[in-house]
């Protein structure tokens, strides 16, 4: 770790591609270490075009991505999550044959030094619901549960920033809180985090800044008080 | 009741080999999702390799460590072959895999024969296990009664294994999500080969545990192979429990097949296969699986029918192919009748796998079919020629109609396994009613009327059959009939949500492209003037997909030219050399490889390109990019991945 620097991930000048599509358009943004930043944007905005970007499983895409001290852009997607950088998926992607403990097991990976270590049982403690179902296979669990699943198992690897695509997507109102509560937990245990959310008030809860997308443009970037204080954009890109 | 025991448990004994060989390819189908054709080159591969080993280290040590050593360097070879082959196409179609893998088998096939020579080597007994011991009265094998043990072991082996190892739960992750598996850090490319390894090792151990009971011989691949594609089909691909379970039902179905039903033994699996399928169409224990990738790539250039000038050039071409009776020699126009015929061969096939997206393995069976028709026409009804020549057809509608109706309700490679699979069948037939069809003689005197006996008559006879039917089935493409068999192939889904009765457009497709297909047998008894089984064994079907390939698969008018340079090369190849095999197997992969459009697909990409030159001589660097992009979008070059291509087809037709 290079203390000096607070940027932990940078983005610069991101384009991506579907074939001849242009999907993101020069989108630039900062996560520094132990921050909580907020990717918000409607549905296709572009939220988790970057985050596939960043972790390299897309097959086109130009700029570079910045993570702690090395640039990662042309490194393989495996690689890139070896270094630290953690990605939980927007559809969840649970091995649905696969135990919850089984899950866990393929996340696992060496601690790191510089970030929070994590273990099942610590796991299990942070998120109670997979305690009792150690040997459930991920397919015959809740959306709920998956979600959770689905976080525990990238924790496993001992990110050091993590990648959250939309969280609380699809969760019942009681489980969004036991979620907002487990991310909480999870930066305070130092860890970064940048995540997408098409609900303001999730985000809120938990985010130090904000990064609006709009059809692949970055359109805002500050912090939640400085958001609130631009009803202009809010209404502008996030009201539905 | 006695012999019944000593069948039940020979059954049991090839069980253990079958199913070595069948989890292998299970266990590589699950992760890497490619069918490895090359399968039963490695399960032949190790029992040579034993062979060797067994000569030279002798006692109980040194049996049984030559029989582990040559498994373990027969999967070696493996990741050889994952590495410098696989590993380029694992985002390509499936029928560039399949294709791929048998290239390799008729590689390893040729090289079998230089190493080890034609004939058969026999193998020691296994030291310890020469005996027998005495059951109900029977002696019964103790190699035998130890193949009984060890299939459940290593049952229970790959058990622990993908269960109670890490590896073996990232291994069964892959399966599930491969995308997912490499987001949390896991490097695929050594778990792919780690799993490649694993499955070539079963199946040369299959094949080294083969020595001290059969002969070891260089046919024996092609035989495994098939039956470790019914065994995956019957117990489902990717379960090792299901192909331990179809390994004992087909092992014991050929024990008593014999004993009960000697004259159709070989059809008696096949039958079990066919149950199985209409019941649960995934087999006993397999998931449905995920959709397939597309058998084709994206077509850059959209299809269209031949324009007028077009058309007056095809014409001139037919007229000029119909004067070469005027100069060219007589065994040159029976080669040219013969080309003439596997143009119509390849163009059916090209209807099913690249119209229709339904790659068949077993189109050989139809060609066969219609041979076998032609000649029942000549023998047993006395027919005259043309009419005997229209019996051809119809017997391979006949037979397509039949094994239609089971293969359309499935895709992708169960599609192919499955029409492979048939095709056996209708070989084994062939084979076995010797009352019938001859057998092994096969039907000879099949000679033309007298206007065609000289080869320039028969020439023209053939051209005046295939040229008619090449233009129908290129009227079926663009026929309305041919709009929607394109959309049951991009789209089954879609297909059938705007109407489309994708099973029955499959069908007919299948009936349709068997009947053609049956049209060129029919020339073709005629041609040789006899029939015999091996015309619908699995080579010739593998020849007509790579007619298909070689031509351009994108294309419409590639199985012609495909079928005319394969069937060209190939026949003065056999003339050259006695390695045809080796050569033509090393062509495959390299065309797979480097030239996966083939030959109209290139050409019309440089003619795509010098129009583009010629509205604009001087292109901007940009456009000269975007052609290069669209040509990648396709499946030149390196494979692009599958959902990336997907997108491309979406703005593909964009201007560039």
């Amino acid at each position: 770790m290079n203390w000096p620097r607070t940027s932990q991930l940078d983005v610069v000048s991101l384009n991506a591609f579907y074939g001849q599509a242009h999907i993101l358009f020069d989108v630039d943004f900062t996560v520094h270490t132990g921050e909580v930043v907020a990717l918000l944007g409607r549905n296709g905005a572009g939220k988790s075009t970057t985050f596939l970007s960043i972790m390299a499983m897309v097959a086109r895409r130009t700029g570079t991505v910045w993570f702690d001290a090395d640039e990662i852009t042309h490194l393989p997607t495996y690689e890139i999550a070896r270094r630290g950088l953690g990605f939980v998926p927007e559809n969840r992607r649970i091995f649905s044959d696969l135990t919850v403990e089984e899950n866990l097991l393929v996340g696992r990976q060496a601690p790191r030094e510089g970030a929070p270590t994590w273990e099942p049982e610590k796991l299990f403690s942070l998120f109670p619901n997979l305690a009792e179902m150690r040997k459930r296979p991920g397919g015959r669990m809740s959306g709920g549960e998956q979600q959770m699943l689905t976080i525990a198992r990238t924790l496993m690897g001992n990110p050091s920033l993590v990648l959250l695509d939309e969280p609380s997507e699809g969760l019942a109102p009681k489980i969004v809180e036991q979620m907002a509560a487990a991310i909480l937990a999870m930066k305070q245990e130092g860890l970064s985090i940048l995540l997408s959310e098409q609900n303001l008030h999730f985000a809120r809860l938990i985010s130090d800044r904000a990064v609006i997308l709009e059809k692949g443009r970055v359109q805002f970037t500050g912090t939640l008080a400085e958001l609130d204080a631009r009803p202009d954009v809010r209404d502008a890109y996030l009201a539905v | 009741m006695q012999l019944v025991f000593v069948q039940f448990m020979t059954g049991l004994a090839s069980a253990a080999s079958l199913f070595l060989v069948a989890s292998g390819l299970s266990i590589i189908f699950g992760v890497t999702r490619i069918v490895n054709f090359a399968h039963g080159a490695f399960y032949m591969l190790g029992a040579y390799v034993a062979y060797t080993l067994t000569e030279r280290l002798t006692g109980v040590f040194g049996f049984w460590f030559a029989l582990l050593a040559a498994a373990a360097f027969v999967a070696l070879l493996g990741c050889l072959l994952e590495m410098v082959l696989l590993r380029r196409i694992y985002h390509a179609p499936e029928l560039f895999q399949l294709l791929a893998t048998f290239g390799v088998t008729l590689m390893v096939e040729d090289l079998v024969l230089i190493i080890w020579g034609p004939e058969d080597l026999v193998g020691p007994r296994a030291p310890g296990l020469a005996g027998a011991v005495v059951m109900f009265g029977k002696r019964i094998p103790s190699y035998d009664l130890f193949l009984i043990v060890l299939g459940p072991l290593v049952l229970a082996g790959l058990w622990v294994l993908f269960h109670r190892t890490r590896w073996g739960v990232l291994v069964r992750a892959a399966t599930l999500d491969r995308g997912m598996v490499a987001a949390l850090g896991i490097n695929q490319k050594w778990l792919f080969t780690g799993v490649f390894a694993l499955g070539v090792f079963l199946a040369a151990l299959g094949g080294a545990l083969q020595i001290p009971r059969d002969a070891v011989n260089h046919a024996m691949d092609l035989r495994i192979i098939v039956e470790a594609f019914v065994v995956v089909v019957i117990g489902g691909l990717g379960s090792t429990t299901g192909a331990f379970v179809a390994a004992i039902i087909v092992s014991e179905l050929n024990a008593f097949g014999i004993l009960v039903f000697p004259k159709i033994s070989l059809v008696l699996v096949f039958v079990v296969m066919a149950i199985v399928l209409v019941v649960r169409p995934w087999g006993l224990f397999g998931k449905m699986p995920p959709p397939a990738q597309a058998a084709i790539g994206t077509t850059v250039r959209p299809w269209r029918p031949l324009n007028r000038t077009e058309l007056i050039i095809a014409g001139i071409v037919v007229a000029f192919v119909a004067l070469q009776p005027l100069w060219l020699s007589d065994y040159a126009l029976t080669v040219g009748s013969e080309i003439l015929i596997f143009t119509l061969f390849a163009a059916s096939l090209h209807l099913l796998m690249t119209v229709g997206g339904l790659a068949s393995f077993g189109h050989a069976a139809y060609f066969g079919l219609g041979c076998y028709g032609a000649a029942f026409g000549v023998h047993a009804a006395g027919l005259p020629m043309v009419l005997a020549i229209f019996a051809g057809p119809v017997l391979a509608a006949f037979g397509a109609a039949i094994v239609g109706w089971f293969a359309v309700s499935l895709s992708g490679v169960y599609f192919a396994m499955l029409t492979l699979a048939f095709s056996q069948i209708v070989w084994s037939i062939a084979f076995q009613w010797v009352s019938v069809t001859g057998g092994d003689n096969g039907i000879l005197g099949i000679w033309p009327a007298p206007f065609a006996s000289h080869p320039s008559g028969f020439f023209w006879l053939t051209l005046a059959f295939v040229v008619p039917a090449l233009a129908f089935l290129h009227m079926v493409i663009f026929s309305p009939f041919g709009y929607a068999l394109r959309a049951t192939r991009d789209s089954e889904l879609r297909a059938e949500a705007i109407g489309i009765d994708r099973k029955r457009v499959q069908w007919i497709a299948f009936v349709v492209a068997g009947a053609a297909a049956g049209l060129g047998g029919g020339l073709f008894a005629f041609l040789k003037g006899s029939v015999f089984p091996d015309v619908m064994g699995i080579p010739t079907s593998v020849d007509g997909l790579v007619m298909v390939l070689l031509g351009g698969i994108e294309t419409v008018l590639g199985p012609i030219a495909g079928a005319v340079v394969f069937k060209a090369l190939s026949i003065w190849l056999i003339s050259q050399t006695d390695y045809s095999k080796l050569i033509l197997g090393a062509a495959i992969v390299v065309i797979v490889l480097a030239f996966p459009k083939g030959i109209v697909g290139a050409l019309s990409d440089w003619r795509a390109r010098f129009a583009e030159w010629r509205s604009d001589p001087r292109p901007s660097p940009g456009a000269a990019a975007m052609m290069a992009a669209a040509g990648a979008g396709g499946i030149s070059g390196r494979f692009a991945d599958p959902d990336d291509v997907a997108k491309k087809s979406v703005s593909g037709r964009a201007k560039p």
